[in-house]
């Protein structure tokens, strides 16, 4: 097969309960080409983040598998970095450290002082916190802090990003703002984004497909979205754009209509 | 530059100190006017009612060595022990001076004469005994650190580790220094054959009992302080494939810290109160000894001289704490916590 950066196969998940073993997720598949944004939506408790969890190593699925470069994920790893949805940062060390902390154990012996140095440096310049590079995580706000969590997660460089909710806390204007250096980001880099998102307007500005899943329990692939809109995206032009509208109503139907939230449905 | 200078009055414990010198700097005048009253004015007000209470109750108290001693007298008492260290001193000196004459002497007489130069034998004072109590302390409480906070880790990490341990901590945990002692002393005179002067048994003996009970604080607060660490720092450290020991360094132990070093605080405290029982029993020649000689000596100075003894065992175990929190504070990562 050409080109399968990232294949997600047969993936089956049982937690286990007092109940017996339950199944949170169902023959999941996916396959994601390099360079690709792919973005999961889907209502809460569906197994979005478990998908996630799964790719990034964190969980073991219980049937079916991921493989990445031709190489089986058992274990997590720098090379499937992850953007968590709390920024994650450890709150002893500044922001420069906090990067410096994956830098070094990343490129132990590949990179010399002043290399790491500059890679560190450079990281943060893309996320834009250049200017706070000796803050404490307390001292800045939520947004920054989740700015330095990316700046943490490309330091990696990893040959996929996997983004778990990365701008849910934030204010809308925050996110805006976190969204456009995101898009520039993946321009210059090219990363393979998986992202998991609630907010369908997100998906559908950042992504290349946006993934679909059914309700839990055993949650599964419901449609995959190819948003065809050229790149770069400006929010503002979409805007008004009749493509984009209807691919974001797509979205919403499948959300709202075909697999409403079962717990509105209930009420 | 001033703000700094008190945050550092705050952060050792002088907070009360700050309203006074911004008075005489001229800052806010009423507002620091009112914080004195509170933080100086009424503490002391407090203290006077206290000796006042202590001076008339005293007095009406007739005891087997006479009326027990008011502050008055304890005061004086206190001068005596000054002067005694004084003495001392000077007794010291001159020895010390007579014996180099003498060497002199015999070095002139004879080059090739052997010199002796014996050490100063004196009775320690009771500054000489505070300094041994807070070396005993010191070194009790540094034996326990270093055995509870790996045990604490370990535990925090495991939870059958903890699980086989906790019994031990539960039921250990309350046993009083008394009930400790006799089983240290037997068991360190078995093994410590030569008392040595550096490291007399009696002193052996002390610190090992404040170790024995003031490990476990400390051994229960690294072991919640590390297994509260969230989840998703330990996510981190697993995308970031840490090794073990890097975990540990980097993202365990300074989770942990404040949990930590809050229970080094408490471990202190207790290992002081339990030092001077220990010392009393095992005439380690410290403050506890010296309760126990004024006890035993039982002249018309012995209850004034314990009581100078209790109030500054008081002011030592205060001021020790005052050092373990402003450590404390100094080390925790989490600003807003409020630590007092």
């Amino acid at each position: 097969m050409p080109n399968e950066h990232l294949l997600i196969t047969k993936v089956t998940i049982d937690f286990p309960t007092d109940n017996g073993p339950f199944r949170a997720l169902d023959d999941v598949n996916l396959s994601i080409k390099k360079g690709e944004f792919v973005s999961l939506i889907g209502h809460s408790g569906c197994g979005k983040s478990t998908v996630l969890n799964i790719v990034a190593g964190l969980h073991q699925a219980t049937t079916g598998g991921v493989i990445l470069d031709d190489k089986e994920v058992n274990t997590p790893g720098p090379e499937r970095a992850v953007v968590f949805q709390n920024h994650s940062l450890l709150p002893w060390l500044t922001v420069y450290q906090n990067v410096e902390l994956a830098v070094k154990q990343v490129f132990k012996g590949k990179k010399s002082k002043t290399e790491m140095h500059d890679w560190i440096e450079h990281n943060l310049s893309l996320v834009h916190m250049s200017h706070a590079l000796d803050k404490l995580p307390s001292e800045i706000s939520g947004g920054m802090k989740q700015r330095v969590g990316i700046a943490r997660a490309l330091s990696m460089q990893p040959k996929v990003l996997l983004m778990d909710e990365p701008f849910g806390a934030l204010d809308a204007l925050t996110r805006a703002h976190l969204q456009d250096s995101l898009m520039e980001i993946q321009e210059e880099l090219g990363n393979t984004v998986i992202m998991i998102t609630h907010d369908v307007d997100e998906a559908v500005l950042l992504s290349d497909r946006i993934v679909m899943m059914t309700n839990g329990p055993a949650a599964t692939i419901g449609e995959i979205l190819h948003i065809d809109l050229e790149k770069p995206r400006n929010r503002i032009a979409l805007a008004d754009d009749p493509h984009y509208n209807h691919l974001r109503s797509e979205v919403l139907r499948f959300l709202y209509e075909r697999h409403a939230n079962p717990a509105t449905k209930a009420a | 530059m001033t703000t700094l200078v008190y945050d550092k009055f705050e952060r050792f414990g002088f907070g009360w100190f700050v309203p006074i010198i911004k008075l005489m700097r001229g800052e806010q005048a009423g507002k620091q006017l009112v914080l004195m009253f509170r933080n100086l004015v009424i503490p002391v007000v407090g203290i006077l009612v206290f000796l006042f209470a202590w001076h008339v109750l005293a007095a009406q108290i007739q005891t087997s060595l006479g009326t027990v001693p008011g502050p008055i007298q304890v005061w004086s008492q206190f001068q005596g022990l000054v002067e005694e260290h004084k003495a001392e001193r000077l007794k010291e000196v001159a020895f010390y001076e007579r014996q180099e004459k003498r060497n002199a002497k015999k070095l002139a007489k004879n080059p090739d004469a052997k010199i002796k130069v014996r050490p100063y034998t004196g009775s320690p004072t009771f500054f000489d005994q505070i300094k041994t109590s807070l070396i005993t302390v010191m070194v009790g409480f540094l034996i326990a650190s270093l055995m509870a906070i790996p045990i604490g880790i370990v535990c925090g990490l495991s939870k059958d580790i903890y699980a086989a341990i906790n019994p031990l901590i539960q039921v250990f945990k309350p046993v009083s220094p008394l009930a400790w002692l006799p089983i240290v002393t037997i068991i360190i005179s078995a093994i410590v054959t030569t008392n040595s002067e550096m490291m007399p048994k009696a002193f052996i003996i002390s610190a090992l009992t404040v170790t024995l009970c003031c490990i476990w604080p400390t051994i229960i607060n690294t072991t919640i302080g590390v297994s509260n660490i969230s989840q998703d720092l330990l996510n981190v450290s697993k995308v970031l494939r840490l090794g073990w020991f890097t975990k540990i360094r980097k993202i365990v132990l300074p989770s942990a810290i404040p949990m930590i070093f809050g229970g080094l605080r408490l471990s202190l405290g207790i290992g002081w109160m339990v030092l001077i029982a220990a010392e009393m029993l095992a005439q380690n020649p410290g403050l506890g000894k010296f309760v126990w000689d004024e006890f035993q000596n039982g002249s018309s100075n012995s209850l004034g001289r314990i009581m100078v003894a209790v109030i500054v065992i008081g002011i030592i175990g205060y001021f020790l704490d005052r050092v373990m929190l402003s450590l404390q504070k100094s080390v925790s990562w989490d600003k807003n916590a409020i630590l007092r």
